[in-house]
């Protein structure tokens, strides 16, 4: 995976922009930009499975949600849970859910695993929906956000909307470098044989269903970071986040944006999200705003048409356009 | 449990198997030959059902035909639907990545919804069923089966047996065959894949519609409908093995029966037996009961 410099520069400076970002918006602006970072953290999760691993996962919300659920659960009733064992308690329960979906979904392939891995994930969403532990249909409330203090000396306020933003981007960030880490590492290259073609790995002599399923749990894990955060920041948690339409919503958003690149994952989160902003808002689209999946899903169909590599090949296209380079166009 | 109530079940779990045959039929057909996961394909449903309901007024009208006349009118409609849309939208996906199609069906799920809600709005509306299908057969002293529900039965056998002339027995079924197999080898012996491929995709919708038309009158007709229906054909597609219309068949009959008697019998546990059961039929046979062929 080599990475231009003009990538680099270009990711740097759109951190350095969402650093400063919380001076110039609006409390709807930075909720907003909350929300959509921690899509992004699920996204990159499943990144690592379908665009670096070559497995389409369809159940990712699942250790969204698990993870969300969990940190509710876990959290004393009317007292702060200290976040150094809340976050880790809660990854781990999701990471624990996606080491038994994983060991047994990789026994099947292709179509069959999507709908293996979507099976297993219904399964939490029917588990969470019907049975006390989750609540019913109507969810359960985190009265108290968990506190992050050393001792005595509180660090970060998670009930500021602000400060909230700043670890929602700091996570973010660190999931970032955490898979561009290892994907570098050994470890990730062996993924990334395996996606092009899992028979020869193997019998280049790598057993290919622990590398994989190592692959599913760091990806659950990193789905429960997210999940973690999302409860944290509305206090509130009902089963919706475990349905199957967030799971294809973060596949959505990582196809849009480009698969094969971290970067597209997080693009895609934005882009999706924006979108969906956009053609939601009375004062861009007026009363068209009713109707807003029309202009979703229209222009979701024309990224298809006119993107073949999704958001993240938009540059080179329009450099094969303006430049008339007959090489441009090549992978 | 008496054996009435049994009875009735039984027949029940028959009729949503079948149905759900004829809308998992198209979907494997897709999906098995052309490689597409069409998302799209319950929102074809949906189409059907709100054209059993806007379609019966504007048909009596202009050719004073009835149930039947609706039919036909949907039917006609949904393969051009199907044609044009396989070369708007797929035609020129095949060479590219499965996932750009779903992203491409899962786009076209939310236009068809949003066109939905503009034209019909997003009311639940009723069907009646035609007079002389509308009463029922007494079963014992107390229960009686609707003639309406047998009817479908009997449509979705009918189409059954239909297909499995035409897959077995013509020219057509053996391109088709053959293509699910291998598409560059179709190619090469002169037959035009791109032209197969619409077809096979117009009768994919036309199946999936004509599912939506005649369940109308049972199900009613809603704007989630679509919905619904996709996550458990999938189900059975991938139950039955993907690409194996007799595969597709005796999954949704599985499934009927357990989502059926699922909500009889263990009513708390009737959403998840479905899953459970794929889950463990994966997990004994990798890729389904039936390999395609």
């Amino acid at each position: 995976m080599e990475v231009s410099r003009a990538a680099v520069v270009l990711s740097l400076a759109a951190l350095a922009g969402l650093a400063a970002y919380p001076l110039v918006a609006s409390d709807f602006g930075i909720d907003l930009a909350t929300k959509i970072l921690i899509y992004a953290i699920l996204a990159l999760s499943l990144e690592l499975l379908v665009g670096q691993t070559g497995l389409v996962c369809f159940g990712q919300a699942a250790f969204f949600g698990i993870a969300a659920y969990a940190t509710v659960r876990f959290s004393p009733e009317y007292d702060a849970a200290a976040i150094w064992w809340l976050l880790p308690a809660a990854v781990a329960t999701s990471a624990a859910f996606a080491l038994v979906v994983g060991a047994l979904s990789l026994r099947t392939r292709g179509v069959y695993f999507i709908m293996v891995t979507l099976a297993f994930s219904q399964m939490a969403y029917y588990v969470i929906h019907d049975t006390p532990i989750g609540g019913g249909t109507d969810g359960i409330y985190l009265n108290v956000p968990p506190s992050v203090a050393i001792g005595p000396v509180s660090l970060v306020d998670l009930s500021d909307p602000s400060q909230f933003y700043y670890v929602a981007l700091a996570a973010m960030t660190g999931c970032f470098v955490l898979l561009a880490v290892v994907l570098r590492s050994r470890f990730g290259r062996a993924l990334a044989g395996i996606r092009v073609n899992e028979q020869r790995m193997r019998a280049a002599g790598f057993p290919t269903y622990p590398y994989q399923l190592a692959a599913f749990v760091i990806s659950g894990a990193i789905a429960g970071i997210a999940g973690f955060l999302f409860a944290t920041k509305d206090g509130f948690v009902n089963p919706e986040l475990l349905s199957w339409h967030l799971s294809g919503a973060a596949l959505v958003m990582i196809i849009l944006g480009g698969l094969g690149h971290l970067r597209g994952a997080v693009i895609g989160a934005f882009a999706l999200s924006l979108l969906e902003e956009l053609f939601q808002s009375r004062e861009f689209v007026g009363g068209f705003a009713d109707h807003w999946h029309l202009g979703l899903g229209a222009s979701i169909i024309a990224c298809v048409a006119l993107l073949p590599r999704g958001l993240i090949g938009l540059p080179r296209l329009l450099r094969a356009r303006l430049v008339g380079a007959r090489h441009a166009g090549a992978p | 449990m008496d054996l009435a109530t049994f009875l009735v079940q039984c027949l029940n779990s028959v009729q949503f198997g079948l149905l759900l045959f004829l809308v998992a039929s198209g979907l494997t057909l897709i999906f098995g030959i052309m490689g597409v996961i069409n998302l799209a394909h319950g929102s074809f449903y949906m189409i059907g059902a709100y054209m059993a309901y806007g379609l019966a007024p504007v048909v009596a009208e202009s050719v004073g035909g009835g149930f039947f006349a609706t039919l036909a009118f949907g039917i006609v409609l949904s393969v051009v639907a199907g044609y044009l849309l396989e070369w708007a939208f797929f035609s020129y996906l095949y060479e590219r990545e499965h996932l750009q199609q779903v992203l491409m069906t899962y786009g076209l799920i939310l236009v068809f919804d949003e066109l939905r809600s503009i034209i019909v709005g997003d009311d639940v509306h009723g069907v009646p069923p035609p007079d002389w299908l509308a009463g029922s057969i007494p079963l014992g002293d107390l229960m009686s089966y609707p003639v309406y529900r047998l009817f479908i039965s009997g449509v979705c056998i009918l189409l059954a047996i239909g297909m499995y002339f035409v897959f077995t027995r013509t020219r057509l079924g053996m391109m088709i065959r053959a293509g699910s197999t291998n598409r560059e080898m179709v190619q090469s012996l002169g037959i035009d894949i791109k032209i197969l491929y619409r077809l096979v995709f117009a009768a994919g919708v036309a199946l999936a519609a004509l599912a939506g038309m005649i369940a109308a009158p049972v199900s009613s007709v809603y704007p989630g409908m679509g919905e619904q229906v996709l996550i458990i054909c999938f189900v059975v597609v991938v139950i039955g093995g993907i690409g194996s219309v007799r595969g597709a068949l005796l999954a949704a009959l599985l499934i009927g029966a357990v989502d059926t008697f699922g909500k009889v019998l263990l009513p708390s546990a009737a959403g998840v037996l479905v899953y459970v059961l794929m889950a463990a039929i994966l997990l004994w046979k990798p890729a389904g009961l039936f390999r395609a062929g």
